[in-house]
């Protein structure tokens, strides 16, 4: 033992120490991830966030860059603080002040002395920054929206929350996202790849040198300018058409599906939800339960059609070979519809109407007759109303258009299951769900599936996807929106409904709505709604709907109008509509009367009706 | 017998030793980087470890050309020499680190206790070598710790527990020549019921201590006076745990008791005192097998280890270097401290023997207690490692313990 003590304690050591190095360094080695925290400092070069132009090539959004000026204590040297104040705009007593801020969140590490500094001050400090020791400047940039318009359609960006942290690997805390509209649908596109530089820190958290002279490093990826389909002179003639009253304009491009504008009223600047008082401005869009200025009603607004629902239950009938254009009924200020049930309508007693002065004279009776007889074809009012819906459907209804907006809704188009659910054990027929003829009932849509109607009618049966975006740098648009939907009607078909809808402006119920020179088609609707106010149904002034196109013959511009409230189609929603083809065709408008009383139109009455008095009259 | 005996000399000692301080010089050099710059007067620790390399080398050249029998005739001398040094601390001394334990000469500062250690080293080779010592006797054992008490007790009034714990293991050596084994019973008693007290309570370790003994009685009551030995291994052991338990609790400062209680894993703290250990520990696990490179340990560049280029001088090898020059650094020491203890067997010198002894146990005790401190095995004892760590006196120190080996080990045949 004597003699083999030394050898034996020093040959043990020497084991263990080689196994414990084994272990710390090769096995147990979890603490790395530690040394990067503590050593290894990751720096983000965010490269700036694309552009957003409009159709033609306006620029809608772009960047504006601010300026921190940031203070490392440790470095000040002294200074002429009389200069320095009056350039900073500050005096000395905050001066002072800051500094021992600065001073007690760290001496060495820098920290932000005073924040968003505006271009022009920037221009004065940045002459004279040289002089003072210990100040540097930080550039930082935030979305800028230069046209007070379509905050609906462009969304908004803002810092990233825990949950899209944890779903998505690239962002980190701080970051910014598209929040909203096209900043959120094209995320991807508008911010480009943030490239990663590592640097060396040391124990006092100071930045050394990069990290492994920058092996590591990468280079970001430039974001994309995106092109938006949208008119902005369009769109903000729209606004203008809007101002006090709520609802919503959509205009497509019927021939590429291309969104020329989409007009949400009341709207709200855009600019608001940027900078510092985001959450303040935020808080107060969405405290507006009336205006509701953050619900778009053209894409999240499921509203009954009305009467421009006639329209499809017309090709339908058609394409169902259960009318011809010359087939006739009579309407006699209404009609029975079942025994007992009459439904009433504003044609004059005995008026045989045919398609043609159905559409026109928008005939419920018509209308109602011709849907029934659909469903009733087979003898089988299932089979009736679920080959029916599959014609709706093919129009792009009940469900999501699929469009490039985040936000959206399927509407409602029924099937047999939805009226077995509600009348059990074969309780229902066809007369029961006789007001689906005329737009009612359960039938839901959202404006802009009336515009894609309007577009559809437009191309003789075809649609393309609505979508916002034109161009994206050097990228193709997705195929789905370069492809055409085909409905489920003979093109042949709609060039009946297509003269009717001419009628309608011609001789029917938008004469108001003619434009000189240009073939405007389109059609009227109003539809009946309700509220429940303390949980009683109460019915409120009828919504003015319009839907239509011009030119006639090789239609440039397709159109939903979408009034709350507006009483009747022709009042406010045709008006508004031939206005929005006026501008877009012509460029200027020549019916200044019309123009001036949709200006001065004011419904704010309306909309606090419900609000103001607990018994009030509609359709004043 | 005065010339050199080159083809005598132990030369690969002395590469393996050249070979160490180079990598010292390197790994101060990578840890002791610096963003600032150095002022002419304040030259940085890697320029001034090149100066006291210089002067090492001179110590062993001057050290190579004494005459032999030098150590042995003046060793007593050296001996009360530097006792008065330690002493002169307490009246010249200059407190760094709340230890008084260094003089202070121009830029330089001198630690007399780091010399203490060689030349304890003589002076208990001189004690034991002598014809009429042994060990086996009370007289020889009780001036041969007082040798080493001396030592320890004006180290304690400093004080510096790392450099007591190299002298309390001069019992090591004492073991080696003649110790009876009653005593590194005691001592490994001693070791095995201390951690057991701080770890557990004293409760259980004597309820354990008294279990044990009957056993022991009972499994050889046949032997002679075996009632009569337990019992008073009993008393002496129990006497030792409540002692233990009483300093423990009662004489030792709480940044004593933190570290201890963070090596046997009792408490963990990372911000605290475990913050060296642990910091320690990344720096090795981001070495991995190869390392990260010279001057491009990111732990060390950071300096995120406390003391890198000092006590922690190895954590800088484990991540430049990684766990291959890591453990080819260990494998250096063991194989020097093999060669010297079974060059140090051979020894026909008793003296020289005894030396060589010493010098192998004071290098080790260094290599156990760094590396152990520095892997999170052994409590932070601020000790350096031998010939790596930066520090003057410690080098020089080291050079004047090895040149003499190196000195007596070239005449290990001959009979001066």
């Amino acid at each position: 033992m004597k003699n083999k003590i030394l050898p034996f304690l020093i040959l043990s050591s020497a084991l263990v120490f080689i196994l414990r190095l084994f272990w710390i360094q090769l096995i147990d080695i979890d603490d790395v991830k530690l040394s990067n925290k503590n050593s290894v400092e990751k720096v983000y070069n965010f490269p700036d966030r694309g552009y957003i132009f409009d159709r033609n090539d306006k620029l809608v959004v772009g960047n504006e860059l601010f300026y921190d000026l940031m203070i490392v204590p440790s470095e000040l040297k002294p200074i002429d603080t009389l200069e320095f104040c009056k350039i900073l705009k500050i005096t000395k007593k905050t001066l002072i002040e800051k500094i021992n801020k600065s001073k007690k969140y760290s001496t060495i590490k820098p920290s932000v002395f005073l924040s968003q500094i505006s271009k022009s001050d920037y221009a004065v400090i940045q002459e004279k920054l040289w002089k003072y020791k210990g100040f540097s400047v930080r550039k930082k940039s935030n979305r800028s929206y230069l046209l007070n318009s379509a905050s609906n359609i462009l969304g908004y960006i803002s810092e990233v929350n825990d949950y899209e942290i944890k779903d998505n690997s690239y962002y980190e805390s701080g970051e910014l996202i598209g929040r909203q509209g096209i900043e959120k649908s094209y995320e991807k596109k508008l911010r480009g790849l943030k490239g990663v530089s590592y640097f060396e820190k040391d124990n006092f958290n100071r930045t050394t040198g990069p990290y492994k002279d920058g092996i590591y490093d990468t280079v970001y990826k430039p974001a994309k300018n995106i092109n938006l389909s949208i008119d902005f002179d369009l769109q903000i003639y729209g606004d203008s058409l809007m101002i006090n009253k709520f609802g919503s304009i959509i205009a497509i491009e019927p021939e590429s599906g291309e969104i020329l504008s989409l007009i949400n009223a009341p709207n709200f600047d855009p600019n608001l939800l940027i900078g510092r008082e985001r959450s303040k401005n935020y808080l107060k869009l969405k405290n507006d339960t009336i205006g509701k200025p953050l619900f778009d009603r053209g894409l999240q607004g499921m509203y009954p059609p009305g009467s421009t629902f006639k329209l499809i239950n017309g090709l339908i009938a058609l394409q169902e070979k259960i009318i011809t254009s010359k087939t006739k009924i009579l309407c006699s200020k209404g009609h029975y519809y079942s025994k007992n049930r009459f439904m009433k309508c504003h044609c004059k007693p005995g008026t045989y109407n045919d398609l043609n002065t159905a559409i026109y004279n928008s005939c419920n009776t018509y209308f109602a007759t011709i849907y029934k007889k659909t469903l009733e074809k087979n003898g089988d009012s299932k089979k009736g109303i679920n080959s029916w819906k599959n014609h709706v459907n093919s129009f792009g209804l009940g469900n999501y258009l699929g469009y490039d907006h985040p936000l959206g809704q399927p509407g409602l188009i029924p099937d047999s299951k939805y009226y077995d659910k509600w009348y059990p054990n074969n309780s229902w027929r066809a007369a029961t769900t006789i007001s689906n003829g005329i737009g009612q009932g359960e039938i839901l849509t959202t404006p802009i599936q009336l515009g894609n109607i309007a577009a559809t009618i437009a191309n003789r049966g075809w649609y393309i996807t609505p979508h916002f975006i034109k161009k994206i740098s050097n990228d193709n648009i997705e195929l789905k929106y370069r492809e055409k939907k085909y409905s489920s009607i003979d093109s042949i078909h709609f060039e009946k409904i297509v003269q009717g809808m001419f009628d309608v402006i011609e001789k029917g119920t938008a004469q108001n709505s003619k434009i000189k020179g240009i073939e405007v088609v389109g059609k009227t609707g109003t539809a009946e709604n309700f509220i429940k106010i303390n949980g009683v149904r109460k019915q409120l002034t009828d919504h003015s709907i319009f839907i239509g196109f011009a030119p006639k013959e090789n239609p440039k511009i397709a159109i939903a109008v979408f009034i709350e409230n507006g009483y009747w189609g022709t009042r406010w929603a045709a008006p508004i509509a031939s206005l929005m083809i006026e501008k877009y065709l012509k460029k200027n408008i020549e019916r200044n009367y019309l123009e001036k009383y949709i200006l001065k139109g004011n419904l704010m009455q309306e909309y606090l009706k419900p609000y103001t008095k607990s018994n009030f009259s509609i359709n004043e | 017998m005065n010339e050199i005996n080159l083809i005598k000399i132990d030369w690969t000692s002395i590469l393996i030793l050249t070979i160490l301080i180079l990598l010292g010089l390197g790994n101060i050099y990578s840890s002791s980087q610096t963003y600032l710059l150095d002022s002419l007067f304040n030259l940085n620790p890697f320029s001034k470890q090149l100066i006291f390399v210089i002067v090492s080398i001179i110590i062993f050249l001057f050290i190579q050309v004494l005459p032999i029998n030098f150590f042995n005739k003046y060793s007593s001398i050296l001996y009360v020499f530097s006792i008065v040094s330690l002493l002169g601390l307490f009246i010249f001394g200059k407190e760094v680190n709340g230890a008084l334990a260094w003089y202070q000469l121009g830029g330089f500062s001198i630690q007399p206790s780091e010399f203490a250690k060689p030349i304890t080293a003589l002076a208990l080779a001189k004690y034991l070598s002598d014809i009429n010592s042994n060990l086996k006797t009370v007289k020889t054992q009780f001036y041969s710790f007082l040798i080493v008490l001396i030592p320890i007790t004006l180290i304690v009034l400093q004080p510096d527990p790392g450099t007591i714990i190299i002298f309390l293991s001069f019992v090591l050596v004492f073991y080696k020549v003649g110790l009876p084994s009653i005593y590194m019973n005691l001592l490994v008693g001693f070791i095995i019921l201390f951690f057991a007290t701080i770890l557990l309570s004293s409760k259980y370790v004597m309820i354990f201590l008294t279990l044990s003994i009957f056993f022991l009685i009972l499994i050889n009551k046949r032997k002679k006076n075996i009632i009569k030995k337990t019992f008073i291994y009993g008393v002496v052991f129990s006497v030792f745990i409540f002692s233990v338990d009483f300093i423990f609790n009662n004489v030792f400062e709480q940044r004593h008791r933190d570290r201890f209680n963070i090596v046997i894993g009792t408490e963990q703290d990372y911000r605290g005192t475990g913050y060296n250990t642990n910091q320690s520990k990344i720096a090795f696990a981001s070495g991995g097998i190869f390392g990260e490179g010279f001057l491009k340990g990111s732990q060390t560049r950071g300096k995120f280890v406390p003391e890198q280029h000092t006590d922690y001088i190895f954590s800088t090898v484990g991540e430049e270097w990684g766990f291959l020059g890591a453990s080819f650094v260990i494998l250096l020491y063991t194989y020097l401290m093999l060669r010297i203890s079974k060059r140090a067997d051979l020894q026909r010198n008793l003296f020289s023997k005894i030396y060589s002894y010493s010098t192998v146990t004071i290098i080790f005790t260094h290599f156990f207690i760094n590396i152990g401190m520095v892997l999170g095995l052994v409590p932070t004892i601020g000790i350096p490692l031998p010939f790596l760590s930066y520090g003057g006196s410690s080098l020089m120190s080291f050079i004047l313990l090895f040149s003499i080996y190196i000195k007596l080990d070239s005449q290990r045949t001959s009979k001066w």
